[in-house]
């Protein structure tokens, strides 16, 4: 049949089936076909015409997930500008990427009437909304934009804010360089052109005009390199600026006193030359370094809001405005702001995001549960004990606990070269000006100032930034998002890989199920209802799997792992689980996994899921040989057979394993002097990623993350391993290679600069070329490393 | 002499100025994107056939 090629006439993904469709248009699924409706209904359908599929896969957005929007303290911090009726707000939207996204979001105000004016900026992927506040709020603004599938990302700390402005005072300070550099260099013509016998008062006022212009480059245009030059002095320390620094002083101070004394000319053309280009380069670099900028914030996963009892209603508030005394609702799968007392009832709390152990911990009525914990299962109501702070949260991520025994080697070891580098720089200088000083005294300056200039290792310093920045956004372009350039070094020495099975080998949304047996409609939305408290694969596959509308009110609700779940609803008990758990028989094995139901206590009969092999994962692991360790499998021995087949007969296959036992395992290997990649899906192995050396969690939905992890990887890239495994390896090489052209480079202009065969201003121009040699081969050598690879 | 001297003076003053406006361009936001602006023109506006419909299903 044709349905194969059904495309989502809103995002372009394929269809899986026809389920969703409105005149003859297809959607890949209910949220895309909400989005299309929206626009529909509100003429804004030319949104389709400026691009093909322009949508962003679209999720079902939850109300609730920007209620905290209605509060004054975060409106206050979000508006640009604000007043009875009229209100600004800067909204980040990353899913903005042509130019239907830019028309729709342009034609908000067709959407609701409170809109003024929205204006989109594609550089930096926002929109500016003039709206009116007495007839639309924030938050309806907000889930707007989400409902159409442009949801708008919000960060209250304003860190993020402040660059571009500090890149347009880079940019003016060019032009003041570039504006005096122009107008000394013609100033200075006469002089290049030795006209000895024009007018001496002439000359004088050409030199004094000069001496005039070049003093805003030195206060204005060369400002951060003294800054930088004395931050470092302050510190005991000598940085790559200084060189810079100690260059540009002596010229122009030299210069001013050739100039006042009626000596000469002095070398202002040198010195606003010098700026001029070193600025270029400085631009280039903060360019290139803004898009390599590593797009993924983390921190996006909190919920910023939490619901406190107000009298006798329950309203969202920020989580720093939480004082010890206020009451709490947590809900399934919500993080809990802050330590807190829970009041009534029994929870489980997940701390795998604090410890990275992920058996949830029981608590029952007056125990302290802890910030950063998950609460599991039903919603429970706290009473805080310790206000917190959102930094608290989001500090949270670089906890500790998530961070690894090695930290970065490179990093170090090239923060110390660069700083040898530049005192070996100081001595070069000071004994070539000794040597010109009884040599060729006037030519000493120049001489000086091109070989402090040529020598500045900043080519040095950028090499590893760049090879591992490249190195993360080729990671990115296919679909393996690394927490940091650590993780690249890590990732290459490893040589030990274990698996998860379900969810990692195994397809985590395709599963093939079925029920066998009978349930009736009011059973089947308890088992749906319960399954969606669990955070257990299975669970997450029997939840999807079952289309009954409506959420069941359960009570009771317990989770035991590795075994399953149990809770009441309407007076009937139900237990879902493994066949010990559920009836009390031996499991047997059928080479499929069954989860059986009972309700009351008799059996209703199992779901059988089939769970297929990721495609190419044969070959995966055929092509990783002995670095293949095994797999540990929280299931039971069903697919002991398939697991063998498919790992060989030397590998380590392990079933019934808790989070414990796996995270042992990885441990043991360790101790065995090997360097282990744990790979899962971060849910009931968070405590084995957190200590493997480099630990990935695999997703087939984006919005799944774990801290302890080390990066995320597509469920449908898992075939790929081996080569990100092996450009991992290549990273070193080209770091080497960036390092032999960055220390060539210095060494030869060193040679010409120290024989007084090199003006600061070719050393000037130099520099820039050098920094961006380097910076290309890192990039071009990436890509061409992962061509080879056979990557993007 | 004196007329090269005024040359210069004058020379420099217009020279400023235009470093001046590509001041306030820099800093009024001109050059913060270049792209949007050349797309946006292109949109056709069509406001006679929607805008009504649009805003009586805003009051329904």
């Amino acid at each position: 049949m044709v349905q194969t090629e059904l495309k989502c006439y809103h995002c372009g993904q394929l269809c899986e089936d026809r389920q969703f469709a409105v005149d003859e248009k297809s959607f890949c699924c209910y949220g895309c076909k909400v989005v299309f409706e929206i626009i529909n209904d509100n003429n804004l359908c030319a949104y389709y015409q400026y691009d093909a599929h322009p949508g962003a896969t679209a999720r079902v957005v939850d109300e609730e997930a920007f209620l905290f929007l209605d509060e004054p303290a975060v409106q206050k911090k979000l508006l640009e500008f604000q007043s009875a009726s009229f209100a600004r707000v800067r909204f980040n939207v990353p899913a903005v990427h042509c130019v239907s996204c830019i028309w729709l979001l342009e034609n908000l105000r067709k959407l609701d009437a409170g809109i003024l004016r929205s204006e989109v900026n594609f550089a930096r992927k926002s929109v500016l909304i003039d709206f009116n506040p007495e007839r639309v709020s924030l938050k309806r603004i907000a889930s707007l934009m989400a409902s159409v599938g442009y949801v708008p990302q919000i960060q209250l700390d304003s860190e993020k804010a402040s660059a571009p402005v500090s890149n347009k005072s880079l940019v003016t300070r060019l032009a003041v360089a570039g504006f005096c550099f122009g107008n000394v260099m013609l100033f200075s013509f006469p002089e290049y052109l030795g006209l000895d016998h024009s007018d001496a008062a002439l000359k004088m006022v050409f030199s004094f005009l000069n001496l005039v212009l070049s003093v805003p480059v030195l206060v204005y245009s060369a400002r951060d390199y003294f800054y930088s030059a004395r931050k470092s002095f302050a510190q005991r320390q000598i940085n790559i600026d200084v060189p810079i620094a100690a260059g540009l002083l002596a010229l122009f101070f030299r210069s001013a006193w050739d100039i006042l004394t009626g000596f000469g000319p002095g070398y202002l053309d040198s010195f606003t030359g010098l700026v001029f280009f070193l600025l270029i380069g400085r631009w280039f670099q903060s360019k290139t370094y803004e898009s390599l900028a590593f797009d993924r914030d983390f921190r996006a996963y909190f919920p910023l809001a939490i619901r406190k009892l107000f009298r006798d209603e329950w309203k969202p508030v920020v989580i720093y405005e939480l004082e010890p005394g206020d009451v709490i609702q947590v809900r399934n799968l919500e993080i809990i702001p802050a330590d807190s007392k829970l009041l009534k009832g029994e929870v489980f709390i997940d701390y795998s995001f604090v410890t990275g152990e992920s058996r949830p911990a029981r608590a029952v009525e007056g125990d302290l549960v802890y910030a950063g914990g998950r609460l599991i299962g039903q919603p429970a109501t706290f009473v805080v004990e310790k206000g917190t702070s959102q930094s608290h949260l989001t500090s949270l991520w670089n906890h500790e606990s998530f961070r690894k025994r090695e930290e970065s080697k490179y990093q170090r070891t090239i923060d110390r070269a660069a700083r040898a580098f530049t005192w070996v720089v100081m001595v070069i200088a000071l004994g070539t000006a000794v040597f010109w000083y009884y040599f060729r005294p006037e030519e000493m300056w120049l001489v000086v100032t091109a070989v402090l200039m040529v020598a500045c290792p900043c080519a040095l310093a950028l090499a590893a930034p760049f090879t591992y920045g490249s190195m993360l956004r080729a990671f990115g372009r296919n679909q393996l998002y690394l927490k940091n350039a650590d993780v690249i070094e890590r990732l290459a020495a490893v040589n030990a890989i274990v698996f998860d099975k379900t969810g990692t080998v195994t397809h985590g949304t395709h599963p093939e199920i079925t029920f066998e047996g009978q349930l009736t409609e009011e059973d089947r939305r308890a088992v749906k209802t319960l399954t969606s408290f669990s955070t257990h694969p299975l669970s997450k596959m029997i939840t999807a799997s079952l289309s009954s509308p409506g959420v069941a009110d359960i009570q009771e609700f317990r989770e035991l792992p590795g075994k399953g779940i149990e809770g009441r609803s309407a007076g009937k008990t139900y237990a879902i689980g493994s066949a010990e758990f559920v009836c009390a028989r031996p499991q047997d094995l059928h080479g499929q996994t069954r989860v059986w139901i009972s309700v009351n206590g008799t059996v209703r009969g199992y779901f059988a899921i089939r769970t297929t092999l990721r495609d190419g994962i044969y070959a995966m692991i055929f092509r990783l040989g002995d670095a293949c360790k095994g797999v540990l499998s929280g299931d039971n021995e069903s697919e002991r057979t398939l697991m063998a087949r498919l790992f060989g007969p030397k590998a380590t296959l392990r079933f019934n394993q808790d989070p414990h036992d796996k995270r042992a395992y990885v441990e043991e290997l360790q101790q065995q002097g090997k360097k282990v990649l744990m790979i899962g899906d971060g849910l009931n192995d968070a405590g084995a990623l957190k200590q493997a050396d480099v630990g990935l969690a695999v997703t087939d939905d984006s919005g799944v993350f774990t801290p302890g992890s080390d990066g995320i990887l597509f469920g449908q890239r898992m075939e790929d391993l081996d080569k990100f495994i092996r450009l991992a390896r290549r990273s070193h090489r080209i770091l080497r290679m960036g390092f032999g052209i960055s220390f060539l480079y210095n060494a030869v202009a060193l040679t010409f600069a120290v024989s007084g065969n090199l003006t600061p201003l070719v050393a000037a121009v130099l520099m820039p070329i050098s920094s961006i040699s380097v910076v290309s081969f890192a990039s071009v050598a990436v890509r061409w490393a992962a061509r080879r690879e056979e990557l993007n | 002499m004196l007329i090269v001297v005024l040359l210069i003076a004058i020379s420099l003053f217009i020279a400023l100025i235009f470093l001046g406006v590509f001041y306030w361009n820099i800093r009024s936001g001109q050059y913060d994107d270049t792209y949007t602006p050349s797309v946006r023109m292109l949109f056709d506006e069509g406001k006679p056939a929607e805008s009504p419909q649009a805003g009586e299903e805003k009051k329904s």
